[in-house]
Order: C-alpha cells, then sequence, then structure tokens
C-alpha cells in the first residue's frame, strides 16, 4: 500500500521552519519520593533539565529509573516533592509529556496508522489527526506500512511505530523507558540514529532510561547515574555530534561511568 | 466458571486450525468436509433401499425428502421452521444481550462485580432445563416460557466469556492509552472491547449450541409450533420420516448459525494472527 503524505503535513516535521525555535520544555525536580509499601524507590530525588536537552539516566535494575519517568508522564503520582515543566502549570503533564515504554504496547486490533492516531489524545478525532498521523509515520519511515495490522511488523518496526505515537503530539518532554532493550544490535544501533535525527529535529526534552552505557553516551548530553533513588553523578557529555561510534574519547567516558555503577557494586557487596 | 471458559477455548483454537487447513487447500478442502456427510447419506440409501432396516425405524432419505417436499407446499414446514428460527433469535437476543451487558460490566467495575457475580455464580449452577415445571406453572406453554429458557440457557456462556475477554485485557494497553490521554469512553472504544471480542465470539459460539438444545427440548414438551412440535406430532401419527425430517432440520439450522458467527468472526477478528490469510 502507498500512501500519500500530504505536502501541508511535511512541514510538521521539516527541520527549516522548526530549527529556530525550541519546542521542549526545561523540567525541575525537587525532592520527589515514590514507596511502594516498605520498599522506598526514590527518595530526595533532584533534577533539572534544560529546554531541549537529552539526558540518559543510567543505573542498575531497581535503582528508581522507571519509577522516575512514570512520575514524570503523569502515570503515577510522587509521596512528595515536585515536578514542573519550564512555564506550564503542573496540571498540564499528561499533555506535554510522553512516555515511551519498554514494549511498543500497540493495540493489535488497530492498522498502523490508527495505533499512531493514538498518540494525539482527545484531539485523535479532529480534522486533520490522519495527516499529522502520516506525517509522523513518514518521519519514522513507515509511510508505507500506514494499512498494515501490528502483528505483521518486526520487532523495531513496532518501536519505531511507537515512537511516531508518542511524537505525533509533538510533545515538549519524552520520556523513553528503555525503548530499545529488546531489539538486536543493528536495529538498535538504527534506532538510536532515528531517536537523534528525531530529537535534532523537533528539539523537545529527552530523558532516556537505559542499561546500556554506549547508548547513554551516543545520545546523550548529560548522563546522571541513578543509584539508591537518588542522583548519584551528573556527567556532561561534551562530544561533537553526530558522534562517532567507538572513538577514543567516547570509550574514556564509557569507560568512566562503568567503573562508577561497578565501584557503586562493590561498595554494596561489602 | 473456568472450566467453561477453558473447554470453548479449546474448541475455539481446534476451529482456528480447520479453518487454517481450509484456506491452504482451496477448493479441495470445501469437498472434503462434505465427503463424509455425503458418504454418511449413500450408505443409509442403499441400506433401506436393500431392506436392510425397516421404514418404520428408518425411513430412506429419498423418503425424507419426500416428506419434506409435501409439508414444504402444505406450507406446514415453513410456517414451523420460521417460528422456531424467531424463538431462538429472540431468546439469543434477550438473554445474550443481559449477558453480554453484565459481563463487561462485571469485568470493568469491582462494585458491579462484588453486587451481581457471586449471585449469578450460583444461578449458573443450576441446570437451567431443571426449571421447565416452574416454567410452565408461571407461563404456561405460550412463547413466554420458550423465551424465558433459551434466554437463560444462552445468558451463561455469553456472560462468562465478556467476562474472562473483558478481565484478560493486557494491562499495558490500559495504561499506554490512560497515559496517552484517551477518557473511558473511547477507552471503552478502543481498548476494552476489541480486545475482549475473541473471548466474547467464543461465548456466542457456546451459546448457539445451547440454544438450539434448549429450544428442541422446549418445544417437545410445551408448544403448539415450531419444528420441536412437528416432530411430536408426528411420533402420534407414527410418521418417521417427518420425525428423522425435523432433526435434520435442526442439524442444518445449528450449522447454519455457527456458519454465520464464523463469518462474524472473521471479519471483525481479522487483524488476529489466527485469522489472517496465509
Amino acid at each position: 500500500m502507498t500512501v500519500q503524505v500530504p505536502v501541508s503535513a511535511w512541514s510538521v516535521f521539516d527541520p527549516e521552519s522548526r530549527a529556530s525555535r525550541v519546542t521542549g520544555t526545561s523540567v525541575t525536580v525537587r525532592g520527589l519520593a515514590k514507596s511502594f509499601g516498605e520498599t522506598r524507590v526514590l527518595h530526595g530525588l533532584d533534577l533539572r533539565a534544560a529546554a531541549g536537552q537529552f539526558l540518559a539516566v543510567v543505573g542498575r535494575s531497581g535503582c528508581g529509573k522507571s519509577t522516575l519517568l512514570r512520575l514524570l508522564a503523569g502515570i503515577d503520582q510522587p509521596d512528595t516533592g515536585r515536578i514542573s515543566f519550564g512555564d506550564y502549570p503542573a496540571a498540564q503533564a499528561r499533555e506535554l509529556a510522553r512516555l515511551m515504554f519498554q514494549e511498543p504496547r500497540l493495540l493489535p486490533w488497530a492498522s498502523v496508522l490508527a495505533n499512531v492516531e493514538v498518540g494525539l489524545g482527545p484531539e485523535r478525532g479532529a480534522a486533520g489527526a490522519r495527516e499529522r498521523a502520516l506525517a509522523a509515520l513518514y518521519s519514522v519511515g513507515l509511510a508505507d506500512r500506514a494499512g498494515d495490522w501490528p502483528s505483521v511488523l518486526s520487532g523495531g518496526q513496532k518501536q519505531r511505530v511507537a515512537l511516531a505515537r508518542a511524537l505525533v503530539s509533538r510533545p515538549c518532554l519524552l520520556a523513553l523507558d528503555e525503548p530499545l532493550g529488546a531489539l538486536d544490535a543493528l536495529t538498535r544501533i538504527e534506532m538510536q540514529q532515528l531517536l537523534e535525527a528525531v530529537w535534532q529535529k523537533e528539539r523537545f526534552t529527552a530523558i532516556l532510561v537505559t542499561h546500556d552505557v554506549v547508548e547513554a553516551v551516543m545520545l546523550a548530553d548529560r548522563i546522571l547515574l541513578l543509584e539508591h533513588g537518588a542522583v548519584a553523578r551528573d556527567i556532561s557529555v561534551d562530544l561533537p555530534r553526530p558522534r562517532q561510534r567507538g572513538s577514543a574519547a567516547a570509550g574514556r567516558l564509557e569507560e568512566r561511568i562503568l567503573r562508577h555503577l561497578l565501584r557503586a557494586d562493590r561498595r554494596e557487596a561489602q | 466458571m473456568t472450566e467453561l471458559v477453558v473447554r470453548a477455548a479449546d474448541t475455539q483454537s481446534g476451529a482456528t486450525r480447520a479453518w487454517a487447513r481450509f484456506d491452504l487447500s482451496g477448493s479441495a478442502g470445501e469437498f472434503t468436509v462434505w465427503l463424509v456427510p455425503a458418504l454418511i447419506i449413500v450408505s443409509w440409501q442403499a441400506a433401506c433401499s436393500l431392506g436392510l432396516v425397516a421404514d418404520s425405524v428408518m425411513p430412506s432419505p429419498a423418503a425424507v425428502l419426500a416428506a419434506g417436499r409435501h409439508l414444504t407446499v402444505s406450507g406446514e414446514l415453513p410456517r414451523n421452521v420460521g417460528i422456531s428460527f424467531l424463538r431462538a433469535i429472540a431468546g439469543l437476543a434477550v438473554g445474550g444481550g443481559i449477558g453480554f451487558t453484565l459481563g463487561l460490566a462485571n469485568g470493568w467495575s469491582k462494585i458491579s462485580d462484588r453486587i451481581t457475580d457471586s449471585t449469578l455464580q450460583m444461578i449458573r449452577n443450576v441446570p437451567h432445563l431443571a426449571l421447565i415445571p416452574l416454567v410452565i406453572l408461571w407461563f404456561g406453554i405460550d412463547e413466554g416460557a420458550k423465551l424465558f429458557l433459551v434466554a437463560l440457557g444462552v445468558f451463561f456462556p455469553i456472560y462468562i466469556n465478556t467476562l474472562h475477554g473483558v478481565r484478560t485485557i493486557d494491562t499495558q494497553l490500559i495504561e499506554m492509552a490512560e497515559s496517552y490521554g484517551m477518557d473511558s469512553r473511547a477507552l471503552f472504544r478502543h481498548v476494552v472491547l476489541p480486545g475482549a471480542l475473541p473471548s466474547i465470539f467464543v461465548g456466542l459460539r457456546y451459546a448457539l449450541g445451547i440454544m438450539w438444545l434448549t429450544l428442541i427440548v422446549a418445544e417437545t414438551i410445551a408448544a403448539q409450533s415450531g419444528v420441536g412440535y412437528m416432530a411430536m406430532q408426528a411420533r402420534e401419527f407414527m410418521q418417521t420420516d417427518v420425525v428423522v425430517l425435523s432433526i435434520l432440520i435442526y442439524a442444518l439450522l445449528g450449522k447454519l448459525a455457527d456458519t454465520t458467527a464464523r463469518a462474524l468472526e472473521r471479519a471483525s477478528l481479522s487483524w488476529h494472527p489466527a485469522f489472517q490469510k496465509k
């Protein structure tokens, strides 16, 4: 099936019209705490991301990374602490932020295009919704699969549809919960490049939770190391983009982060 | 409850596999399906023609066909089939409608579930045909009795499978939909209902079987029209051919209902990997 992307829709993802301004919002988190029963997952977490920044959050399993994202996306509510998005009122979190999950979470009974339209939220039925969804699909390179069922897509393609769904409402903040974790190595690299490309075009603020230190170094402006529910290290990545995979500078940085993570591990073991 | 669901699910997956083979083998597959019934009819006719079975025990297919032609011309057969069909559909609509609504409500709302589910589970364990004496006392032998019994019979498979369908919807999808700003109406239409549909269809096909069973029993015991009544009348006059004809008509009606349900299922579940053309 071939799909015509209307010219008017192109401007939505056209770098020329977007590069001049930043759509992202700054994110400020103060004293965030969240417990599940007896387990304190986050306590006293502070975080600040500038508008349009790409932030990576790295840490061991169970350090509270995913919980942080769920709080940012407004799925869960914090016990104490505050999250604010630039000048926007706090109640708007759900419209401003989009969470991309570890799994694609596509509706199996809806076409690829209808799945992307889900990302428009309450505007789903509005005029032009279809065109916007098509444009988003086009930007992840899947416009020709608009009419397919999700079940015929590969894992990487499903995650690209999920990315289009997250982007179609043009969020100010995109929270990514290890969305590439389940992909094979090559697809993963392609997805990282795609993610960087759309982020550079759209300039939303991105917060990526990942296990993969290499991925964090490839994509992020800043890397936060999370330990025991709080930020243990804040490392800025001053490598020019596009970044060279496997460059010496990147390697040194990866080495530093890994050493820190392992040291934290040893301390825990003692 | 689980037993019923699992058994129904088994039949469905078996049917699905059969369909997959169907599509692969094309028109040859279509022919194989009718091979066994055709063989049975041929040997049946042969046994009757050779005088191996007495006519009063088992009339030949030709005799049954002749009885069918005769009753069609007199108008008796179309009238009775029409009445039985209407009773079945009305009972299915009433019982299935209530079962579907309660299944959705109890699958979705904890409060509704707490209020009604345990009562329904108690009633479910009473075989609905055991109520026939009571139903005759209540409704006599008019249409109300048949409608009540059929509705009660189809209620439970539809209720239980709808409930099961709603309860087993992937919570990750619901979480996604909520975080992407779907209100509860949109959530119901785009996530809950389509997610529960495969299970609802299992319930429907199971209910269709119970629908015919209940109707046959009700019509043979207390009725003044319908296919079951026609069979009972024929028994009085020793018209074995009409009795056999009635049974065959029930088989055909049952097959028709199942085929319709399957076609509906395939049309509305085209997203499901099991129903996609290979």
